[in-house]
């Protein structure tokens, strides 16, 4: 086992997926001979040559229409966009176009494609590159929608978005990239898309979160832990679309209360689409509202406010004993 | 002084016909055998015969979305007919006639008209996407497809066909774009028949040709008589060849004229051309000008044009009769179960609750 940041458990797993499969394709701006503005690529086209890992010209329609394309001709392609704020260009590849090729074919084709793109705010960057846009993909009947919260699941759920055969949404969030390291197998192993997982375990509260917010929210259980004694378990949702609702439920009907946390803005949303089916599947083992921890209703604000603008640990503290003492 | 330069278009529609059939470029007539030439006339009769009886079903309510293509017979056919079937077609709505022969059967074209799922379900020996909707959609995929073609080392052509009005969008010169960088086997294929839907050409772009637009992307160009179909199809081969040889991509404008609406959901052209222009089109007519060419050689007659007719009615007759036919139904089940390879949890749930009737 070696130690691992989330940007080399992700590099990990593109070359494992590149040498075991030779129709992966790895391409976007800057992925070749630069390695990626992340390094997230970084060595893979030296390594399989650039018929496998290759730049493409800055248009990020372009590169969802060529991943369509590659998919029909057999191959499965790995697409980065840069950042995440640069969706809306290849929002009709994604949403009209691989979303909707295995209906539209009548089954006959389907899009092996992973949409791969850093997000995710905290980083200080110009705009447009840090908003969380994950909630427009809840609405968009056809794609699965990951975001790891660290290096394991990182490698573990990008091997399985790579073998999945519809799209897949793969969101790394920037902050967590080289946060911290952690033990990472050698080799290959998948994390099932779908599947949540609670990593903090309690009897008094559930969190229902994902991405950066995981760690956020396992801050401030240990903050409650000390001072009141409460337990609060932490579900790590790990896939955003589809929602793993059963461990959620299982958590609530245990705990009887929830808060769920998210970076992005209030309104629909995972956050919302969390709470509803709660409400749907589990109402009657609530003892408390089921709280949102979420950012305003704003566009992403530039650098200068964004520490403040982005939920933290004294707000989902706040919302935990509101829901605690309801 | 000034500095700016304002383009000087260099283009000339390639030609082959004259409007009553004389050839009037001999050193580019295609090496084309008679039998050849005659197909290449079945083919515009069946297609306008077709489109004839596709707009009067559609009136009696028995076929649902549809897209005429009367007018446009040489600029389809043609260039299909310079492709083979190995090679990649990616079309648009309008483009169901080429769907057609190169292997798509007809009454799934019927089905796809009526917006039934099987529509969309190209066979597998049939290589070729379904019809796109979203207008340039296809330029940025043939780029990906004719890159996958390329990749497996194959001798094999992509072609996107698409309309005036897509080339005012960015996927069309994205598509283009990429194509040259990567020299991929892709033929960009400009239908300009003069109206997106109502907005005339005039008024799409301020470049006089849209030929001109391939320069920007580095790759060439050529302008054609979209009504003669023999200089259709040559510029089409030429095309083919050259991305077939490996030299990368080729953009083709063929100036056409669509003679009926845009759709049959409720367009009505005379709002916004003319009777006097249509006659002026009607006057090039493809099917006319290759008639007179074929005839003078003593290759065509009223009696075989007959016999295409009735033919093409009983084809259109028993295709209708099977998509009339067709079984299974559609369900949401079925629509529920094509989201995915495997149903995720929450979409079973959806079916189950589809199935029981208790859908909220």
């Amino acid at each position: 086992m070696a130690q691992m940041t989330m940007i080399q458990a992700i590099t990990d797993a593109l070359r494992i997926e590149l040498e075991r499969d030779p129709n992966v394709l790895v391409f976007g701006e800057d992925v070749g001979v630069n390695g990626g503005v992340f390094r997230a690529t970084a060595g893979l086209q030296e390594q399989f040559g650039e018929h496998r890992v290759f730049d493409t010209p800055l248009a990020e329609s372009g590169i969802g229409g060529l991943a369509v394309g590659l998919a029909v001709q057999g191959f499965r392609p790995v697409a980065e966009i840069q950042f995440f704020g640069f969706v809306f260009e290849a929002f009709d590849a994604i949403a009209s176009q691989a979303a909707r090729l295995r209906y539209r074919s009548g089954g006959r084709y389907h899009a092996p494609i992973v949409f791969r793109s850093p997000f995710g705010g905290g980083v200080k960057t110009p705009e447009l590159h840090a908003d969380s846009l994950e909630g427009l993909f809840l609405q968009t009947p056809g794609v699965k929608v990951v975001i790891p919260s660290n290096p394991y699941d990182a490698k573990g759920l990008l091997i399985s978005a790579i073998r999945d055969n519809d799209p897949v949404i793969f969101l790394e969030h920037m902050k967590l990239y080289r946060s911290f390291r952690e033990e990472v197998p050698e080799g290959e192993y998948t994390v099932p898309i779908g599947k949540a997982k609670v990593v903090r375990e309690g009897r008094h509260a559930t969190v229902v979160t994902y991405g950066a917010m995981v760690h956020t929210s396992l801050r401030a259980a240990e903050k409650l832990a000390e001072s009141r004694g409460a337990e609060v378990e932490v579900i790590d949702l790990r896939t955003v679309n589809p929602i793993d609702i059963e461990t959620v439920v299982e958590s609530v009907k245990k705990t009887n209360r929830a808060v769920v946390v998210q970076e992005a803005q209030r309104q629909a949303g995972v956050a919302a689409e969390v709470a509803a089916q709660i409400n749907e599947r589990a109402i009657l083992h609530l003892e408390a509202p089921v709280l949102r921890v979420t950012a305003p209703d704003t566009v992403y604000p530039f650098a200068a406010i964004e520490d403040e603008w982005l939920p933290d640990v004294e707000r989902v503290v706040r919302a935990l004993e509101e829901v605690l003492d309801f | 002084m000034g500095v700016l330069v304002q383009e000087r278009t260099p283009y000339e529609p390639v030609r082959i016909l004259e409007e009553d059939g004389t050839v009037v470029n001999p050193d580019l007539m295609p090496d084309l055998t008679d039998e050849q030439l005659r197909e290449l006339m079945r083919r515009m009769v069946f297609t306008r015969v077709w489109d004839q009886r596709a707009i009067a079903l559609n009136r009696q309510g028995r076929l649902g979305f549809y897209a005429p293509v009367a007018g446009q017979e040489a600029s389809m056919l043609g260039s299909h007919f310079a492709l083979t079937k190995d090679d990649f077609l990616l079309p648009s709505y309008r483009d169901i006639p080429q769907l057609v022969f190169h292997g798509f059967p007809l009454y799934q074209a019927f089905l796809y008209s009526r917006g039934h799922i099987h529509g969309g379900q190209i066979p597998p020996d049939v290589h070729a996407l379904m019809p796109q909707i979203i207008i340039a959609a296809q330029c940025t995929q043939l780029a990906g497809v004719a890159l996958g073609i390329k990749l497996r080392g194959e001798k094999r052509v992509a072609i996107a066909y698409f309309g005036d009005g897509a080339t005012s969008q960015g996927d069309f010169y994205e598509g283009m774009n990429f194509a040259g960088v990567y020299k991929v086997p892709a033929i960009f294929f400009a239908q300009n028949n003069r109206y997106a839907i109502s907005v005339p050409v005039t008024k799409q772009t301020a470049a006089r040709t849209l030929v001109q637009k391939s320069v920007a992307a580095g790759i060439p160009g050529v302008q054609v008589d979209g009504m003669d179909v023999l200089a259709v199809y040559r510029v089409t081969k030429e095309a083919a060849d050259r991305a077939r040889a490996g030299e990368g991509p080729v953009m083709i404008e063929s100036l056409t004229y669509r003679y009926g609406p845009h759709t049959m959901a409720g367009d009505d052209p005379t709002r916004y051309r003319t009777n006097e222009e249509l006659g002026e089109w009607e006057r090039q007519d493809p099917l006319i000008r290759f008639r007179a060419f074929l005839q003078a050689r003593g290759l065509w007659s009223e009696q075989e044009e007959e016999a295409v007719i009735e033919e093409t009615k009983q084809t259109i007759a028993d295709a209708l009769k099977k998509a009339d036919e067709y079984m299974p139904k559609q369900t949401v089940a079925d629509l529920i179960d094509v989201m995915f390879e495997e149903l995720p949890p929450h979409l079973a749930e959806q079916k189950a609750a589809f199935l029981s009737r208790e859908g909220r």
